[in-house]
């Protein structure tokens, strides 16, 4: 936090050696995956389901809703998949403040 | 809650939902509990996840900005309102959010942010000491734990929708599920889920209002209904004009006040100003989220950011309530001044029902199930957020700076643990008293009014004063609330049957009028106050008072070489004007 230099990507491109991805981790990848299994499941209801055109009026609104879902989740993966966020090797601990101290890790944890 | 229900559901379920919308509904539970899970996991064998957030984009914390707001009260009370008086609920969001948040980013997070405290209350600490410190902390804490009713109300009215049970096992249920969603998820997973729900909330919204809109015709055929239906309500039912009720300005169905122009002055300065600025700018909730970004910059346009999906919020929240109000029959019933039965609480259906009944109508089962989904995701996160953050006020501000100071990690974590279980428990209580009010948006601005006004006069003026001295900063913030508590009392309606009626204010307009008051009073009383006492010497102020602040302590140097479009100022300049442009629009 006091120095913005020491997180930006830019600086932490030189030692590719221990870096690594977010992968699972990344929210883009937890959205898609969630809104996929949405659109899939809606997409079927829309198709098999009952369709209950008197409630939204004609249109097959679990289809529809679907598509989009899925079209929406196909983005967010492509996305995480085309800029990965890389995670850098090095991160600075919290800031102690001395009129308010922060938790601190156990000795002989991580 | 006044008598016993019976165990054995009694009631018919509002909503029919089968297999599928349960399934919808469960496979969210499990993302929310997976990412608890993950999270709970990371701490020990891996860091990734915590690094993964604290390399987040900005684009994901400003959207956990105005998802920990978009709870389940603020599209249940707008959608309530927007049934009850039509689009001048927009100044909600156009008025009574965007200009604040955009002062935020611009004006107040370099000062938060640069002197590197760690809570709102953290702040009056450093810059008026243990008196203002004491106040705030101890009101905040208060407003959370009410707050979280609110919505342990709303989330237990939702199960009743659903299942049929009782309000009050609904009641402990919901407030069981949501005690273990924090315990579990903790505060390390609330980012993620916060910007999940928005996606979950708007995909289940968004079909929701455009179904709505078929069903009546589109935007013109809204509009023919309502002020058809204005046309011909009866007399007795104190239907708003179709105009005031399609046109945002001047409001007055908003404010309840006779005259236009006094509307918009209401409506700028008391909502706009006062209760606005006093929420989004000192709310803690809010604050941390852009606080903890890597950078002044990135903290800065965390709230910037967030302004651009906020200003588009109202479209899916108050326009099904506006649908909903001409379309099911017992909305149109409750509005021309009938009392139709059945509703959410079982006593009958109230605004807030407007929503869970246009779902009810126009959604066939999958959608339903996301939708409730959508709901449900709103509550958790909505009241997890109250709760955590009492949780960290009590444990650090209170506890440990007062009562025990030595003790270690191990010892606050357990007392973080308890005041969760207390602040549950609590909540369960504010509920109960939540269900009295007939708008749930009114009982939270009669809160804002008390707790926030105040708190921003004190704010703004420590921030820019460097005379105000540490006595003020106490007795203009008590003094600004207890004012705003005596207006309240004295109007109309602000406190249900406990106000005096000696005001002639009501709705919306009583809280303006509070918030107002206590904002004014805490100034008058703080400079006052401050000349007759001592002020703290000018090096203490370093960081925390504008004149007294280095330039360059306030500004990212780095931000000058990034591109016009992900600078703070021109960003917010955007916002601004795409927010007018709104305003003239509707």
């Amino acid at each position: 936090m006091s120095d913005p230099t020491t997180n930006a990507p830019a600086d932490t491109a030189d030692s590719t050696a221990s870096q690594h991805t977010a992968g699972a981790f990344d929210i883009r990848n937890i959205i898609g995956a969630l809104l996929g299994l949405y659109g899939v499941i809606l997409t079927l209801a829309g198709l098999l389901g009952a369709h209950e055109p008197e409630k939204t009026g004609g249109v097959n609104a679990n289809l529809w809703t679907g598509l989009v879902l899925a079209a929406a989740a196909a983005v967010f993966l492509v996305w995480a998949r085309l800029k990965p966020i890389v995670v850098p090797a090095h991160v600075e601990p919290a800031q102690e403040d001395a009129t308010r101290p922060g938790p601190r890790r156990h000795p002989g944890g991580h | 809650m006044s008598r016993l229900a019976p165990l054995v559901p009694a009631v018919q379920p509002l909503i029919d939902a089968n297999w599928l919308d349960y399934l919808l509904v469960g496979l969210y539970f499990a993302f929310v509990l997976g990412i608890g899970f993950l999270a709970r996991r990371s701490v020990s064998d891996s860091i990734d996840f915590f690094l993964s957030g604290r390399s987040l984009p900005a684009w994901v914390t400003g959207l956990a900005f105005i998802s920990a707001n978009l709870g389940a009260v603020e599209i249940m009370g707008m959608s309530a309102n927007g049934a009850e008086i039509g689009l001048p609920t927009v100044h909600y969001f156009w008025v009574g959010a965007i200009p604040a948040m955009l002062f935020l980013g611009v004006v107040m997070m370099p000062f938060y942010y640069g002197s590197k405290v760690r809570s709102v209350p953290e702040f009056m600490f450093r810059r008026f000491g243990t008196g203002a410190h004491l106040v705030n902390a101890i009101s905040f804490a208060l407003a959370q734990l009410l707050i979280a009713g609110v919505n342990l109300y709303l989330l237990s009215s939702i199960v009743h929708a659903l299942l049929g049970w009782p309000l009050w096992v609904a009641l402990l249920v919901a407030a069981a599920i949501v005690l273990s969603y924090i315990t579990l998820g903790g505060l390390s997973a609330a980012i993620y889920n916060e910007v999940l729900q928005f996606f979950v909330i708007v995909a289940s919204l968004l079909p929701l209002t455009l179904i709505g809109l078929h069903r009546v015709g589109g935007y013109g055929g809204l509009k023919e209904k309502i002020t058809s239906f204005a046309g011909s309500a009866p007399g007795g039912a104190k239907v708003a004009p179709a105009g005031q009720q399609l046109e945002s300005w001047p409001g007055q169905a908003l404010s309840g006040f006779g005259s236009g122009f006094l509307s918009v002055v209401g409506i700028v300065f008391g909502l706009g100003f006062v209760l606005s600025f006093g929420y989004w700018t000192t709310n803690f909730v809010e604050v941390q989220r852009a606080m903890a970004s890597k950078s002044i910059s990135a903290a800065r346009k965390t709230p910037i950011i967030g302004a651009f999906p906020k200003m588009f919020v109202p479209f899916i929240v108050i326009l099904p309530g506006m649908v909903s109000a001409v379309l099911v029959k017992e909305m149109v019933d409750l509005k021309g001044g009938g009392h139709p039965a059945g509703g959410a609480s079982g006593q009958g259906v109230k605004y807030n029902d407007a929503l869970l009944l246009l779902m009810r109508d126009v959604l066939p089962n999958g959608l339903l199930g996301l939708a409730i989904a959508g709901l449900l995701a709103a509550f958790m996160a909505g009241m997890a957020a109250n709760i955590s953050a009492f949780n960290t006020v009590f444990s650090y501000d209170l506890w440990q700076r007062y009562i025990r100071k030595d003790h270690s990690d191990d010892y606050y974590l357990r007392i973080g643990r308890l005041a969760t279980v207390a602040a549950t428990v609590i909540a369960i209580f504010t509920a109960s008293i939540a269900s009295s009010f007939s708008n749930v948006m009114d009982y939270l601005q009669t809160l804002f009014g008390f707790f926030n006004a105040p708190l921003f006069a004190t704010f703004i003026l420590g921030m820019f004063w460097k005379r105000m001295t540490p006595t003020a900063g106490w007795v203009g913030l008590a003094s600004g609330t207890l004012s705003a508590v005596a207006v309240a009392f004295l109007s109309e309606d602000a406190f249900g049957s406990a106000s005096r009626g000696v005001i002639p204010l009501s709705g919306q307009g009583a809280s303006f009028v509070a918030a107002s008051t206590a904002f004014v009073v805490d100034i008058v009383v703080s400079y006052a106050v401050s000349l007759a006492t001592a002020p703290k010497p000018a090096a203490e102020l370093k960081g925390l008072v504008y004149s007294e602040t280095p330039r360059e302590d306030l500004v990212d140097p780095e931000e000058a070489a990034l591109p016009w479009f992900q600078r703070t100022l021109p960003l917010a300049g955007i916002a601004l004007v795409m927010v007018l442009v709104l305003n003239f629009a509707f």
